[in-house]
């Protein structure tokens, strides 16, 4: 199975939002309707605090339970890869997968009836291109690649830097790091 | 201090601000799915136990409500359904993994194995219905059929039943992202819950003392074992890892504590096993009819609880700025 991750810096992160505007413009994802959102994690007491932004969505899980559990195989892993895409073809709407996933990436498409979310921009990926959200980020802080391959930026981060995913311990083994 | 805040618009409709993808729809197909268990199950017993003169309801007639009962509960869930054309895709495969497949299975298998546990006591419980069928001689072979294997087919139908008693149960425990129902239990509770509705669903139609009394007997054992389950889930969640802690908060306290202690083990569990203690007992026969009526208002709560307090446990804990209601105004204002 190709590992495609995402790995974001939280350090350079500013919580802009560009990523999410990124998104809606490339996926023409409707109005109301969002596949990726920034969180805004502050801890501390005034006036220690410490804040870090998290651009989230989807963590095209290697072990996903929106996959393990949709009865029809929409759900699935494109082309042996860890990327989960929805078959809007095979979709029943029953919304099993929306309850399987710890981190709530999934929606029901307006006014289509079917289940979406993120696909990494597979359809980009293809191409050899970063996802839009990564490619737009006007500060640099996100990065796409293979954890295949050894010598790609996003090894070389994850070997030199410090990092985590959310939620780890619900076993779906996310894709989507977070340098810290 | 620890806060989590969402500082892009993210109003996605039955996510935000909690999960509430499922409503009355399914709570009532996991319901009537129990009920049509418990129907088939006590049918199939009672024909195996050679009960016709003590519960000739029970053994000969119940069984005719099972399809239809189920059928009302696929009905619901169908209209659950976000993308209904598709409806089809549930048997375009089979996901060894998902138990809502397993699910969408066995009501396929439920159908025709119902149809011969009815045909084997048609003639003895609705006469008229058997000579319309009677009238083909396909039909009658049928029916002959049938009953001379009266006793194999209600063997045939305890498994089938007993699996899609259990499968709900089961379905909702497999959601690992949502800790309120992530408790092995659940299957087990549901199926007993679905049998106690059944039991109280044949009280409140029979005619005939004595199956009345046999079945009230069975429904106090089995409201008796489903105290016994509650207690052991929520032992479960409350000996869990924080996020069970948390979800259990909901009923402890939270928005449906009233539901699920008043409603269901109030007026669905404790007060029913009273009155049919009190029935059984001689001391008061004239609330008899009550408790199996509050038993399948119980049984109902029991699901709706569950699945709301459920659907809203949860591993992220976002708050949110962005008021769609706000900006609705302020668009309008312009």
């Amino acid at each position: 199975m190709t590992r495609f991750v995402m790995v974001i810096d939280t350090r350079t992160c500013i919580g802009c939002g560009d990523c999410v505007v990124a998104c809606k413009i490339e996926n023409n994802v409707p109005a109301g309707l969002n596949r990726d959102w920034v969180v805004e994690a502050t801890r501390g007491t005034y006036p220690d605090l410490k804040t870090e932004f998290r651009s989230e969505r989807c963590n095209h899980c290697s072990n996903a339970t929106c996959v393990t559990l949709c009865p029809t195989g929409a759900s699935h892993h494109w082309n042996d890869t860890n990327i989960v895409l929805v078959d809007a073809d095979k979709c029943t709407g029953c919304k099993a997968c929306i309850a399987a996933c710890p981190y709530d990436a999934r929606f029901v498409m307006h006014p289509g009836g079917y289940i979406d979310k993120c696909t990494f921009c597979h359809h980009r990926v293809e191409k050899g291109l970063d996802p839009a959200c990564v490619s737009t980020c006007p500060t640099g802080c996100m990065h796409f690649g293979s954890l295949d391959d050894p010598h790609s930026k996003v090894s070389h981060l994850l070997k030199t830097r410090e990092y985590k995913t959310l939620k780890p311990e619900t076993g779906n083994d996310p894709n989507v790091y977070y340098l810290i | 201090m620890f806060e989590e805040l969402l500082v892009t618009a993210r109003d996605n409709a039955l996510i935000d601000p909690g999960l509430h993808i499922w409503t009355w729809e399914v709570a009532m197909y996991l319901f009537l799915g129990g009920l049509t268990a418990g129907i088939m199950i006590f049918a199939a017993l009672m024909t195996l136990r050679n009960k016709e003169e003590v519960a000739p309801f029970a053994t000969m007639r119940l069984a005719l409500l099972a399809p239809i009962v189920l059928s009302i509960g696929m009905t619901t869930l169908f209209l659950d359904l976000e993308h209904k054309l598709f409806v089809y895709r549930f048997y375009t495969s089979f996901q060894i993994t998902s138990p809502m497949s397993w699910g969408a299975w066995i009501l396929i298998f439920i159908y025709p194995i119902s149809i011969l546990q009815i045909f084997s006591t048609l003639r003895s419980g609705f006469s008229p219905l058997a000579l319309f069928v009677d009238r083909s001689s396909i039909g009658t072979l049928a029916l002959d059929w049938c009953e001379r294997y009266r006793r194999e087919i209600a063997m045939a139908v305890i498994p089938f039943a007993v699996v899609l008693g259990i499968y709900t149960g089961i379905l909702l425990s497999a959601f690992g992202a949502r800790p309120f129902w992530n408790s092995g239990v659940l299957g087990v509770l549901f199926l007993v819950s679905g049998m106690s509705t059944a039991a109280a669903l044949v009280v409140l139609m029979a005619r005939q003392r004595s199956e009345k009394e046999l079945f009230t007997w069975i429904d106090v054992i089995l409201i008796a074992a489903e105290i016994g389950l509650v207690a052991l889930s929520l032992i479960s969640l409350a000996s869990g890892s924080g996020q069970h802690i948390e979800a259990l908060q909901s009923i402890m306290g939270g928005p449906y504590t009233y539901v699920f202690w008043v409603l269901f083990v109030g007026i669905g569990l404790l007060i029913p096993l009273l009155l049919e203690i009190l029935d059984l007992s001689g001391v008061s026969k004239s609330l008899a009819m009550l408790a199996p009526v509050l038993v399948l208002i119980g049984g109902y709560a029991l699901r709706q609880v569950v699945m709301d307090a459920g659907q809203e446990s949860t591993w992220t804990n976002y708050s949110t700025q962005y008021s769609s209601e706000l900006l609705q105004r302020l668009r309008e204002s312009e």
